[in-house]
């Protein structure tokens, strides 16, 4: 069952990689995606950085009971949950539901209105046309939004902390710069990287096939959100799996 | 010449063309024509490589459409042009945007000369002055006709119009098809027409083939239509009283 979607899937990514047939064409779509999904998700992204460094570190100070255990460790958890999982998976699913329905219901709505089929005849290589500039948009711009995020998180982190109390600035920044490995920010833009592609390969490839009117633009839009969070948090798993 | 040898189709085992062989006449405009679901849209669709046939070939020229890989099929596509049945604009793109779009795709032309290519296209078919329009702020019958100049942009070799007449009134469906006549005239395209319109079948139609039920049923010119004993053709052509009238004196 899943294996004629997923043939579908790759087949359409092979054409998605064709040789472009003028790259100057491709080059302003390039640019028009990468304002969309890069500029256009900038505040939403830092609204919700601030939010998770402040909530992670409410709840570390929450659970530090113990006096043994020095505050400073509230900067360091707040840092490699942001790094390693906050930032680029919560940011991930966000832009899921932000970018992932607009991709599936802008290429389903040019399917229905028989648009791919006019690109087609001009000999036009619709996948390629609709789709590379997307990846390319968000691949390049997913991970700057990701560094944003984590620096916001942690700045979120460090109001929250310090402006309740939690923890003094120099408890979170002695925290923040102690047994940093730097591996872990690699690990981060190789998640942001693939989670990029995920969203927009997934999206596309539900909005392309999509058949019927505008109902059906709804449910492709809807399914592209839902197959998107649950590939993410599969592909978060594999990569923790195989790089730490 | 288009030719269409022995075409098959089928959509999740419903068969929905049978073997369908045909002529299309260079410089003419073929009709096609047919009740709701005789297969009419999938055959051109299957001519234009939208569909691709389980069985049989499309010929342009001597050039077996059917058999070529992707880049050999964008060297045909690039004579063709196509008018959709919902017209097909692309919504983000002004008028002027949508007719410039092949040009700028497939020409190392300037921007000054495919915009006065696109001033031509646009006067050719009465709009004029209408370039930076988007395709949202247009009337169905000036969204047929953008469609249209879209199509003749690249001086098409074949033209192939779907339904060009659905959701318009009828005066504007005369401007449509006598649009098309003309244009098949002056460039001597190759023009295939899907349609049930009966205003077209009598006044465009140099060449008509009738499908009934995924097979051809009856092949000749407007001319011959009212004289044919072909059963189903008279249910479908005469159906209104009307037209059963304007039989009397054709």
């Amino acid at each position: 069952m899943i294996f004629h979607p997923l043939g579908k899937y790759i087949l359409l990514l092979k054409s998605v990689f064709r040789k472009p047939e003028k790259w100057n064409i491709y080059r302003k779509e390039i640019f028009k995606e990468t304002s969309y999904i890069g500029i256009g998700s900038i505040g939403i992204i830092s609204i919700i950085s601030i939010f998770l460094g402040a909530v992670t570190t409410v709840q570390t100070a929450f659970q530090l009971v113990s006096d043994l255990i020095p505050k400073s460790v509230i900067g360091s958890i707040v840092r490699d949950s942001s790094i390693l999982e906050l930032s680029p998976t919560i940011s991930a699913i966000v832009l899921a539901g932000k970018v992932g329905s607009s991709v599936a219901s802008q290429i389903g709505t040019m399917r229905v209105t028989e648009q791919i089929d006019a690109l087609e005849i001009m000999g036009i290589n619709s996948p390629g046309f609709l789709i590379l500039p997307k990846i390319i948009g968000a691949v390049v711009t997913i991970p700057l939004l990701v560094i944003i995020s984590i620096s916001l998180c942690i700045f979120g982190g460090y109001l929250a902390g310090t402006l309740s109390g939690a923890v003094t600035t120099q408890d979170f920044i002695l925290g923040l710069t102690s047994d940093f490995i730097p591996f872990t920010f690699t690990v981060s833009m190789v998640k942001s990287v693939i989670f990029a592609f995920i969203i927009t390969t997934v999206s596309a490839y539900q909005g392309f096939y999509t058949e019927g009117g505008s109902l059906e633009v709804g449910i492709s839009s809807t399914r592209a959100v839902v197959i998107s969070c649950i590939s993410i948090l599969f592909a978060d798993y594999v990569i923790a799996q195989l790089l730490l | 010449m288009i030719e269409a040898k022995d075409i098959h189709k089928t959509f999740s085992e419903n068969y929905v063309l049978r073997g369908i062989s045909a002529k299309f006449m260079e410089g003419k405009c073929n009709l096609i024509i047919g009740g709701s679901g005789s297969g009419k849209t999938t055959l051109l669709k299957c001519m234009v490589g939208l569909h691709e046939p389980e069985q049989g070939s499309v010929i342009y020229d001597g050039r077996d459409f059917t058999r070529m890989n992707f880049d050999a099929r964008i060297e045909i596509r690039k004579e063709i042009g196509m008018l959709f049945q919902s017209s097909a604009l692309f919504d983000s793109m002004t008028v002027e945007e949508n007719i410039m779009f092949p040009l700028n795709m497939f020409t190392n032309q300037k921007t000054k000369e495919k915009r006065e290519r696109a001033n031509f296209c646009l006067n050719r078919v009465n709009l004029e002055g209408k370039n930076n329009l988007y395709p949202a702020e247009l009337s169905g019958g000036m969204k047929k006709r953008v469609g249209i100049a879209r199509a003749i942009s690249m001086q098409p070799k074949y033209l192939f119009v779907d339904e060009p007449n659905s959701g318009l009134d009828p005066k504007t469906a005369i401007v449509i098809d006598e649009l098309i006549q003309e244009l098949t005239d002056e460039f001597n395209t190759t023009t295939v027409v899907v349609t049930h319109d009966m205003n077209s079948v009598m006044g465009i139609g140099d060449n008509i083939i009738f499908l009934h039920q995924g097979e051809k049923w009856w092949e000749g010119s407007n001319k011959e239509i009212a004289h044919s004993d072909n059963k189903e053709l008279n249910e479908f052509v005469f159906a209104s009283k009307f037209m059963e009238a304007a039989k009397e004196k054709l």
